[in-house]
């Protein structure tokens, strides 16, 4: 029993991980229409950023070597100035998204932007390896780390406290995300966008900076989630990865609502686990890369726009 | 002046239907022809057959198959890497199972089996559309690399978990194999693409091709004017993978001759056939082509000049190289979001034209 509830515990805390990963996704969804193949990316150039920051490497070290300069002139920086100084970065990069790649493909089919989106993957990808390198990154934040112990000892149940803490920031997370958006202006402005392009723009909302904010939120977003998985993981490559996992808990969730990332998130964690622990040994094992994609398909066929998605009305 | 209808009649309903009805084109398309069917297999060496010719000719294939659903069908698939998998051990399992048949039909065998899986993975396209299936064609993606991993059966219990192609020959020439030369690979190949090419011209131009383009361009509409969509649907999942289980299988035997699902047929191989398809344009025959040679030789030309021309470290290349070739393709997407087919048709327009504009 108690392994039960360790599986399904273990499973609601990596979903929420998920969910982190998803949010990401469905900020810039609304406000834009994008399918953002790139967020799983995001998280790793940010994660990537603000460890090496944090080891004192030095931005473009092989380049200026093969190019003869200097190349260990970087301080190491403390954690508190590396992660406004990270922020800055992903703030910038959402200023050059817009400017170079979105600004020209305003009213373009959602499959070009999707496709545009892939590309600014392999170029942040890119970039990120040749601005840090590609070895593997630790990352510590300072969150706690290891088993829960009053949970260990009273019901002989496993919890990882790193997971824990995710959870929490994860809701802390949430909570600021839907009260920014319900009290601010700019907060205010992101829904009108969300809810009509048009008339957004007919009372005088510059898509242009909206879109800027959004990207610079959810740049804000890849680095809380590349943050958590980095520091389960370590910072690697292999993070970008996690897009691929976001995406069932999107159609699960529907592309367009928070709640639904954050509930997905759970059910596919939950599942995930479930099948491995019950099914996993029947058919083989290692069933996670796929097992979310065939509950979300299994769910999407009964619901075909997700749990919460905005209903699909179509005329001719 | 050179390329215009002008004086070329059409006296009868053959005529005016035929494939190429410009005579300028059709002077073009014989002539390409003639020249990759007679003058390349003589001056094709090792490099040129496994670095540019056989994954030009292998991707357009894919890119042919993709193009039908999502260029033609209006279908995003995800999935591609997945039925070039299908199609790989279909051949695989064919040739070790039955050594007497023939490699052709164990090619065109192993495309029916893919259009078989295709057709399966295509069933949710019935419920949901958009980039919600794009998703789900993701399942089969990962479910079908995960189940050629796991089941032994698959691989022949092979202790490494790979598949090697043996040697098949046709017409006395070894094409599958370490024997074979450089010339009957090509050959063979080329051959499937053009006669599954002109098939596939064809198809679009028909019944077939005009209901899946009513579908693409809306769904709703074309089911009341009649157009079954469950028929229509299917039909463009099954055509498009049965391409791609060839071009998987032809990737297989023919260019590798060896692989392992993870590597070889992984997510990445589904986006660049989905690049070549958008790069070269959707819904254009001819943009499958041009796409599939602009990936194919993009990285080769870049590693090209940044190592031989700036000497640089080949592990530093290797991350500008993809920095490039994703800056490369946001740019063409900016540039030209019809891809280059729609280049290609602009300077057609131009020519018609020269050397009068006005």
């Amino acid at each position: 029993m108690s392994y039960l509830i360790e599986t399904i515990l273990s499973g609601l805390l990596a979903g929420v991980m998920y969910s982190l990963v998803a949010l990401g996704f469905v900020l810039i969804f609304k406000a834009s229409q994008i399918f953002n193949f790139a967020q799983g990316v995001l998280c790793l150039f940010a994660a990537l950023t603000l460890a090496s920051l944090m080891l004192g490497n030095t931005p473009f070290s092989e380049l200026l070597h093969t190019l003869g300069l200097p190349n260990d002139w970087m301080p190491v920086v403390p954690i508190w100035i590396a992660v406004p100084i990270t922020i800055l970065v992903m703030i910038g990069l959402a200023f050059v998204i817009e400017r170079f790649v979105l600004r020209y493909l305003v009213n373009q089919e959602p499959i070009i932007l999707f496709m545009a989106t892939i590309g600014l993957a392999y170029v942040l990808e890119g970039m990120g390896d040749l601005m840090w390198g590609s070895d593997v990154k630790p990352l510590s934040v300072g969150l706690p780390e290891g088993a829960l112990d009053w949970m260990f000892d009273r019901f002989d149940i496993y919890v990882d406290k790193l997971e824990i803490a995710a959870a929490v920031v994860a809701t802390v997370l949430v909570i600021a995300l839907s009260l920014f958006s319900q009290y601010t202006r700019i907060g205010r402005a992101l829904r009108a966008v969300a809810d009509d392009h048009q008339a957004a723009l007919s009372v005088g909302i510059s898509l242009r900076t909206i879109w800027i904010i959004v990207w610079s939120i959810a740049g804000f977003v890849a680095l809380v989630a590349g943050t958590m998985w980095g520091a389960k993981s370590g910072v690697q490559f292999s993070l970008s990865l996690i897009a691929l996992k976001a995406l069932p808990v999107l159609i699960l969730g529907g592309f367009t609502s928070i709640p639904g990332a954050i509930l997905g998130g759970l059910i596919i964690g939950v599942g995930e686990k479930l099948a491995e622990l019950y099914a996993g040994p029947y058919i083989g094992g290692a069933i996670e890369n796929w097992f979310a994609y065939v509950l979300a398909l299994a769910f999407l066929l009964v619901r075909p726009q997700g749990l919460f998605g905005e209903r699909i009305i179509e005329r001719v | 002046m050179l390329y215009r209808e002008t004086g070329d009649f059409k006296v009868s309903y053959r005529d005016d239907q035929q494939t190429f009805p410009i005579i300028q084109d059709r002077w073009l398309f014989w002539g390409m022809l003639a020249v990759a069917f007679l003058v390349i297999p003589f001056i094709i060496d090792d490099y040129w057959e496994k670095s540019i010719v056989l994954p030009f000719l292998v991707f357009s294939l894919a890119a042919i198959g993709l193009n039908i659903l999502t260029g033609y069908c209006g279908l995003l698939s995800l999935g591609t890497g997945g039925f070039m998998a299908v199609g790989a051990y279909a051949s695989y399992k064919l040739m070790t199972a039955f050594p007497e048949l023939n490699i052709v039909i164990v090619i065109l065998l192993s495309g029916g089996v893919t259009a078989a899986v295709g057709m399966f993975f295509g069933l949710p396209s019935l419920r949901i559309k958009g980039f919600y299936l794009a998703v789900a064609t993701l399942a089969a993606q990962f479910f079908l690399v995960w189940l050629f991993n796991k089941v032994p059966w698959f691989y022949n219990y092979s202790a490494t978990g790979q598949i090697t192609a043996p040697e098949r020959s046709i017409f006395g020439f070894a094409v599958t194999g370490p024997e074979a030369t450089p010339a009957a690979t090509y050959l063979f190949c080329l051959a499937f693409v053009t006669v599954l090419a002109l098939v596939a011209k064809n198809l679009i131009r028909g019944r077939i091709g005009r209901s899946w383009m009513s579908i693409r361009d809306m769904d709703i509409a074309a089911e009341i004017i009649g157009v079954p969509p469950m028929r229509t649907k299917l039909s463009a999942f099954a055509v498009s993978s049965f391409y791609i289980g060839i071009a998987g299988a032809l990737y297989f035997t023919v260019w590798f001759g060896a692989a392992e699902p993870t590597e070889a047929f992984g997510i990445n191989q589904s986006f660049l056939v989905l690049f070549m398809v958008i790069i070269g344009g959707l819904g254009s025959m001819l943009g499958s082509f041009l796409g599939a040679a602009f990936m194919v030789l993009l990285p080769i030309v870049l590693k090209n000049i940044m190592v031989g021309g700036f000497d640089v470290l080949p592990v530093l290349a290797k991350h500008v190289e993809i920095t490039l070739v994703g800056s490369l393709i946001i740019f063409f997407l900016i540039v030209e979001p019809h891809g280059l087919a729609r280049l290609w048709s602009i300077a057609k327009e131009k020519m018609r034209l020269w050397p009068f504009p006005h």
